[in-house]
């Protein structure tokens, strides 16, 4: 059966036809066409598809769609302030904080909830708040390296 | 995943009326076990009742000496709520310990708690703590509820509403961690409580269960020392492709010793 789903997303209220059982992700990517959002392993434990849920991050593979019916969702398109990065990109951009880029927003969302909760993470902060969030590619350093970067840039300018 | 339907009552009362109504209904939380159990198809109800937007659920508060936890809470909110980080520190870094960050946001202690996962770290703060489990029926204390592995007390359609954590004089939890998933292959929770010592095991075997051998000699004596002898039987114990039972036997007597002098400070 369907049913439509209403919910601010990046700032603007979206609404949507999917079924009870569509998850967060697909309604994001499929139904509202925000393919930023990326699935990797569709079972809680990559990260790739963290989104945040009223500012908290969150695997969106395992949310349905209607739970998040009427909540404010930030996904990585919502991140940038038009054509300019947010620090937290530009820093992954100027590390080299991604290689394949696969794991990367769901890497962006995840440092957004640190850095809101701790301005000023140390590296192995960093590395445990990322236990939830896999890549294949990099071995880690240089993401921890773009999100401390990111993290002393933010702090600079007063964000 | 199967199709169902989806509701979303505001009170307990809507909630258990509903339950009544539908075919083969289950209670939603957080989802962070029933999603994907539904994804696996290992369940299929007709009917999820989102109990998200629950305000009674909700909530963690300290009240007469106790840690009270609404059922709705999730192990972010234990993790940071600063009275049961003044209270029960414990308890607090115990559901710090759960899963990763994004779980953590989502997955809640009545959920967990319902579940009873063998390898789930709630339980044995529930059985450490000697806490009492409040439902929308009655009241259960921890060492009667979980009987067995994914078994509660619970009644069909009871659902839990709060877990009322009495305020220890020490405790501490210390876990084996399986690095992928973070749950227990073994935990301990360790407490010297005003009714006696407690020492509560979880991941080891099919549920949670109590060592009284380490708690009557945690009663002599308050020492990582005193529970160094005791090593417990593999009999029963859980063997899997992370940990035989003979290995998860001797975990235990390491993860009490480091609990207790984690307790001591």
């Amino acid at each position: 059966m369907t049913i439509t789903a209403t919910m601010t997303v990046n700032g603007e209220e979206r609404s949507g036809v999917c079924e009870e059982r569509t998850l967060l992700v697909t309604f994001l990517r499929e139904t509202l066409r925000l393919t930023g959002t990326h699935v990797g392993c569709d079972t809680s434990q990559c990260g790739a598809c963290v989104v945040l849920i009223d500012g908290d991050s969150v695997k969106s593979c395992t949310v349905l769609a209607l739970q998040a019916d009427g909540r404010d969702i930030q996904t990585i398109e919502g991140v940038a302030d038009g054509d300019e990065l947010h620090p937290i990109q530009q820093a992954f951009h100027e590390n080299h904080g991604l290689q394949c880029g696969y794991c990367t927003p769901g890497m962006i969302m995840s440092a957004l909830d640190l850095l809101k909760h701790n301005a000023d993470p140390t590296e192995r902060e960093i590395r445990e708040h990322l236990e939830g969030n896999l890549c294949r590619c990099t071995g880690y350093h240089n993401i921890v390296k773009s999100i401390r970067a990111a993290a002393g840039k933010m702090a600079g300018a007063g964000a | 995943m199967y199709a169902f339907r989806y509701h979303r009552p505001d009170t307990l009362d809507a909630a258990a009326r509903l339950f009544g109504e539908c075919e083969d209904p289950r209670y939603l939380s957080g989802g962070h076990t029933l999603l994907p159990t539904m994804k696996l198809r290992l369940a299929a109800p007709t009917d999820l009742i989102d109990i998200a937007h629950i305000e009674a659920l909700k909530g963690v508060r300290v009240e007469d000496g106790a840690v009270v936890v609404g059922a709705g809470a999730r192990h972010a909110d234990v993790a940071r709520s600063p009275g049961c980080g003044a209270a029960i520190p414990a308890l607090a870094e115990l559901a710090g310990m759960i899963g990763d960050f994004q779980v953590r946001n989502r997955g809640t202690i009545g959920g967990s708690i319902a579940n009873a996962d063998p390898a789930a770290d709630y339980p044995a703060a529930l059985v450490g703590l000697g806490a009492t489990v409040t439902t929308d029926r009655r009241a259960v204390p921890a060492d009667g509820f979980f009987p067995d592995l994914f078994e509660t007390a619970l009644e069909e359609g009871e659902l839990v509403t709060a877990v009322a954590f009495p305020k220890p004089r020490r405790a501490a939890y210390m876990k084996f961690p399986n690095p992928a998933s973070r749950y227990a292959i073994v935990g301990v929770f360790v407490a010297d409580t005003g009714a006696g010592m407690r020492v509560a095991v979880t991941g080891a075997g099919p549920c949670v269960f109590r060592v009284r051998e380490m708690e009557e000699a945690l009663t002599r004596d308050f020492s990582p020392d005193a529970v160094a002898g005791i090593a417990i039987p593999e009999d029963g114990l859980n063997s899997d492709i992370h940990a035989a039972a003979d290995y998860r036997a001797h975990l235990v007597t390491v993860m009490a010793k480091r609990a207790v002098a984690k307790a001591l400070g």
